[in-house]
């Protein structure tokens, strides 16, 4: 099966959306529920990346029986030092992201801890991709 | 013990999602970094915050929490509100501090 969903930068009153709506198909397809709580942190903090930091997104989702991969690719300022960009505490949200409780480097963390694989490349100026593969435990 | 029994024994003011009130929760977590949150709660726990903002009720939902509590007599913003209903998720106020309500209510949940 083939979702798409596309995501708005800045818009943080959207921000989650898919996240909702994937998680509503998944249940729909009887994912384990343990699955299903991956997925969806994973998915929402690539969702809120682009929010906060790019200025458009689209997220390509295929499942299978076995599994979920996730393509989220934006186009935005892009990562200079993605390993910097990995590691816990680290990030360059602005003072309103912030505020919001947003922004405190735990995102990308959250992604790698609830995903199989995990693959980010980026063009500083032109945007980020990241790719994420979840597999199903049953 | 459920929402409603929670807000009664701590005098809590349900500000939204009354639909709500009946959810067990299991325990519960604090803290006001969004994705502290994410990674961290578990389902059928209630958060307890300073945020007000919509952002709030999407991981409230996501993680399938039972209701958020905002401290120090906070009001969520209109939109949070709405979608707490939406949702059926509460959001209780507690006019005392984070730390005060925060013992009283680990006294109630404590296993």
């Amino acid at each position: 099966m083939h979702f798409e969903f596309q995501v708005e930068g800045g818009n943080f009153s959207k921000a989650g959306t898919a996240s909702s709506q994937l998680k509503k198909i998944l249940k729909q397809l009887n994912v384990d529920s343990r699955d299903i709580k991956r997925v969806v942190v994973a998915l929402y903090e690539a969702e809120v990346n682009v929010v906060a930091h790019a200025y458009q997104g689209v997220i390509i989702i295929d499942i299978d029986t076995e599994k979920i991969r996730i393509r989220i690719e934006d186009e935005g300022p892009g990562i200079k030092d993605i390993d910097l960009a990995m590691q816990q505490g680290f990030s360059t949200a602005s003072e309103l992201v912030r505020e919001m409780g947003f922004g405190a480097g735990m995102g990308l963390p959250n992604i790698k801890n609830n995903t199989d694989e995990l693959t980010v490349t980026s063009e500083v100026g032109k945007g980020t991709n990241v790719h994420m593969l979840i597999n199903f435990s049953i | 013990m459920n929402v409603k029994e929670i807000a009664e024994k701590l005098n809590l003011k349900v500000l939204s999602g009354a639909s709500g009130l009946s959810n067990e929760i299991s325990f519960g977590y604090a803290s006001d970094l969004l994705s502290d949150v994410m990674g961290n709660a578990k389902s059928g726990e209630v958060w307890i915050t300073l945020q007000t903002h919509k952002n709030v009720m999407a991981i409230a939902s996501l993680k399938d929490l039972a209701a958020v509590i905002l401290v120090s007599g906070l009001q969520p913003e209109s939109d949070m509100a709405a979608q707490s209903d939406e949702e059926g998720i509460p959001v209780l106020s507690s006019s005392e501090d984070a730390f005060t309500l925060i013992g009283k209510l680990y006294e109630l949940l404590k296993k």
